[in-house]
């Protein structure tokens, strides 16, 4: 990508150093003290504040008493990526945002640190918790290797299914490997905990499309149940001038190659705006901070306030001297031969809340203003893989392009469930980890009763 | 401001803080630097017959990452000559005339081995005898410490001995691994003995390697056991120094889990003219009397206390045989929804644990949020079914949230005596 004016190479060093473990792992003393302040909550709220049900309690105090494998056991039977959430998890709005210490005006467990530190404790050396149940003679596939997939697919493993998953991506691990902030995880660490849901016997074909490279009706004919956790898809355009100029591009691309690539090869501007304020918007807006951007800008048009970043990430974006623009509206991306140069905006005030409650922002006349900037990213928000699921037979999709499924995750077409951010619109790592959870539990329950029904007859 | 001088058995020391004989009071050095922090007496490491110790020595119990808890030894009397100790005593006694030196004795159970230390040790200059009949861990198994003191008769005998050379005042320090800490304690006095002092450490062992499966502490993958002492064993010491203060008219040193004032002060209470200290200057040093001086004094004036008599014992008429207690007496749990932080430690406890008078959050329907907007179920106590067993009370991590609140039921005091002589 050609970009007007490029930021300067950093060292080595100073690109680790950049991108290192935001929160780094706790040593054993860490641990101890840490898992000794908690409370043992009986019927804990934190285990209640989270999605896919972790015994907190109960895997703090085998941390506590040195059964660290057993805590592992605990955190991973609930959350086969509990690694990543350790890491990921919005934390404060979830199990340490629930902590009774919070009440008690103490610090709340470190919930997440203590989670990782289990789980690493696993995963370094290669302890197996888990193995595949006993075959049972059905087939699943699974659409998709994020977090939803590899969920669904490591909980049907384990009861015996043999499950297949179907990605098009070159690396398994979707959001996990290509769309999280380098500082919380890396695509090595993602690649840990695929390896976990191998070892079970699960097989992961990559850079295989569903529909293109195999057909939906070979797909229906090889298994008994499909699952889909496909994600979301590219990053809406903004519908303004200038979209397409060189140095525009969408946040999860552009996080993607934060990920893929060698820092030093992640084409970067020397000024950066990034439009949008949500989580993404914070990954794309420190990381290119830390690549060495020297002004970066978060534009949106709404104000602080309205901002669904959570506090921390706004946090982090604060310490790492991103400059927030505040109701302010791009109306136009500025180019001079093909790459851009700058972004011209408008000054917007809040008007009254629509029906979802939020202020809509509305232009103030004569308020047009300038940034100079050689990069622009889109975070306002990703696609549905709408032309994928379009092609899945008899399927029910939302206005909004999401799939309709029930609360067993089963989708209009008996055969196909579904999970994840394709199904809810847009959650964290864990939402689709309990959504994946709840569908293997679905499917096992549908073909559960066809299995049966089919003995009976025999 | 309050005075902490003390009279014990006509000797009188500057405050009631003194050090226990063990490691802090080997040497005169330590014993020195122990005055200058404040301490107002020192009874030496036990003086006896040259002996080995080993390596390791001790072990510690840690709990919740507390450090120490309880704490053990396996650690002989001093392992330095006799002579040398005396002349150290003499050395201590010189430059700090007002502090006191007390001269803990050890010799195999011979009349004329006993005479023979006795004198050395006053000639030395010390102000008292400490009889160490008290030590579980290997004297014992020599004969000494608490094989002595675990038999009144020897007890009573030995004490005997002592007292026949001693022309300063005989203190018998005793064993609390016995059936009934009393019998030994009247034994001493009997005997002739000025005052006694308890508790020696417990008998214990403070674990297994489970790798290794060797005890702690551990001496080349063997152990033995040894004396627990530390904050884990004051509830002990305190029922010993109650009982034997109501079995005695000799005073009391009490010794076992001081490391605050307010310990010390709970001795007191219980009838102790002073107190003993040695695994909290093993732990911190001894510079953690000037608290115990300090805070010492602030409750006595806040008391209107104005001398250490004016409380001690205090406590002792309060402490009664079970049949003596009221059945009549009623007390209920009350949570303090404001306080409560919805951990629900007191309703599984309760539960699982004791009467079952505590309803989860759901039963009681109730809306607390935290700060983050996330609930705090707080329980419910069934006030007809709580037994009043402060079970919940115990367990709740929050300060004052759950209190045991007293019920006039209009009955009149009735202990158990009472109703069975009735019957």
């Amino acid at each position: 990508m050609p970009l007007r004016e490029t930021a300067p190479k950093l060292t080595p060093e100073q690109y680790e150093q950049s991108f290192a473990d935001i929160a780094p792992r706790m040593n054993a003393r860490q641990a101890a003290i840490e898992s000794a302040r908690c409370l043992y909550c009986f019927d804990a709220p934190c285990t209640q504040a989270c999605p896919t049900r972790i015994d907190v309690p109960g895997f703090i105090k085998r941390i506590m008493t040195g059964n660290t494998r057993g805590a592992a056991r605990v955190i991973l039977d609930a959350n086969i990526l509990g690694q990543t959430c350790g890491r990921v998890c919005p934390t404060e709005a979830l199990c340490e945002g629930a902590c009774v210490m919070v009440e008690k005006g103490e610090e709340a467990i470190e919930i997440g640190r203590l989670q990782r530190y289990a789980v690493d404790h696993v995963l370094d050396r290669n302890i197996r918790l888990f193995h595949a149940g006993a075959p049972n003679g059905r087939r699943v596939a699974c659409i998709g290797s994020g977090p939803a997939s590899l969920a669904c697919a490591a909980a049907l493993a384990r009861k015996g299914y043999a499950v297949t998953i179907f990605d098009r991506a070159e690396l398994p691990g979707g959001l996990s490997t290509y769309g999280i902030a380098a500082y919380k995880t890396r695509v090595s660490d993602s690649l840990r905990e695929v390896e976990m849901v191998k070892a079970l016997g699960v097989v992961f074909r990559q850079k295989v499309e569903v529909g293109r490279d195999v057909s939906f009706a070979k797909m229906e004919k090889e298994f008994d149940a499909i699952f889909i956790g496909v994600g979301l898809g590219e990053t809406w355009a903004m519908d303004i001038p200038g979209e397409d100029l060189e140095g525009v591009c969408g946040a999860m691309e552009f996080i993607e190659r934060t990920k893929v690539l060698p820092f030093p090869q992640v084409s970067i501007g020397k000024r950066i705006a990034c439009i949008g304020a949500g989580n993404t918007a914070i990954d794309v807006v420190t990381a290119a901070r830390r690549l060495g951007a020297e002004t970066v800008y978060l534009v949106y048009r709404r104000s602080e306030k309205e901002m669904s970043a959570f506090p921390y990430e706004h946090e982090l974006a604060k310490n790492d001297e991103v400059i927030f623009l505040w109701q302010t509206q791009p109306v136009r991306i500025l180019g001079d031969s093909g790459a851009v140069t700058g972004v011209e905006c408008i000054r917007t005030v809040l008007g009254a809340p629509d029906a979802r409650g939020r202020r809509a922002p509305e232009a103030v006349p004569d308020s047009l203003f300038t940034i100079d900037v050689d990069m622009v990213v889109r975070a306002v928000g990703q696609k549905p893989v709408t032309d994928f699921l379009r092609a899945v037979p008899g399927i029910e999709l939302r206005k909004n392009g999401t799939i309709v499924a029930d609360s067993g995750h089963q989708t209009g077409n008996k055969k196909y469930f579904a999970g994840g951010d394709c199904v809810n619109g847009g959650s964290e790592v864990v939402d689709a980890v309990a959504e994946g959870m709840a569908a293997a539990r679905g499917i096992d329950a549908w073909l559960g009763e066809t299995l049966g029904a089919a003995q009976r007859e025999n | 401001m309050a005075d902490l001088r003390v009279k014990f058995c006509g000797i009188e020391s500057p405050n009631p803080f003194w050090l226990a004989s063990g490691p802090p009071t080997n040497t005169a050095g330590q014993v020195m630097r122990a005055f200058d922090a404040g301490w107002g007496g020192a009874v030496w490491k036990t003086i006896g017959e040259r002996i080995t110790n080993t390596s390791s020595r001790y072990g510690g119990i840690d709990y919740n990452g507390a450090k120490m808890m309880g704490f053990n030894n396996i650690e002989l009397i001093s392992d330095r000559p006799p002579e040398d100790n005396f002349r150290e005593i003499a050395e201590v006694k010189k430059r700090y005339p007002k502090n006191l030196v007390i001269a803990s004795l050890m010799v195999e159970s011979k009349r004329e081995t006993w005479h023979e230390f006795v004198r050395r040790a006053e000639d030395a200059g010390a102000d008292a005898l400490e009889l160490n009949f008290g030590c579980p861990h290997g004297m014992s198994e020599r004969g000494m410490g608490s094989s002595v003191g675990q038999v009144p008769e020897y007890t009573e005998m030995i004490a005997g001995w002592a007292k026949e050379a001693a022309k300063t005042p005989v203190i018998v320090k005793l064993t609390p691994n016995v059936t009934d800490v009393t019998r030994v304690a009247q034994a001493a006095e009997k005997g002739g003995a000025d005052a006694v002092s308890l508790i020696n450490t417990v008998n214990s062992l403070m674990g297994v390697d489970l790798e290794t499966f060797s005890g702690r502490p551990n001496v080349g993958g063997k152990s033995a056991h040894g004396g627990y002492c530390g904050p884990a064993i004051k509830p002990i010491a305190l029922h010993m120094v109650s009982s034997v203060a109501k079995a005695v008219k000799i005073p009391i040193a009490g010794i076992g889990g001081v490391g605050y004032w307010n310990d010390a002060a709970e001795h007191i209470a219980l009838g102790a003219s002073v107190v003993q200290v040695c695994t909290a200057a093993m732990h911190y040093g001894f510079r953690i009397v000037e608290d115990m001086i300090d805070g010492m004094s602030a409750y006595m004036d806040d008391h209107g206390f104005r001398s250490i008599e004016d409380f001690r014992g205090r406590a002792v008429p309060n402490i009664r045989d079970w049949g003596d207690l009221d059945l009549n007496y009623k007390i209920v749990a009350d949570i303090r929804r404001d306080l409560c932080i919805g951990c629900q430690l007191c309703y599984v406890a309760c539960e699982d644990g004791a009467h079952q008078c505590i309803e989860p959050y759901a039963a009681a329907g109730n809306g607390k949020k935290n700060s983050n907007g996330m609930g705090v179920h707080v329980p419910r106590i069934i006030v007809d079914e709580c037994v009043g067993c402060n079970l919940c009370a115990l367990v709740c991590p929050v300060e004052e949230c759950i209190s045991m609140k007293e019920i006039d039921e209009g009955k009149p005091f009735e202990s158990w005596k009472m109703r069975a002589a009735r019957q």
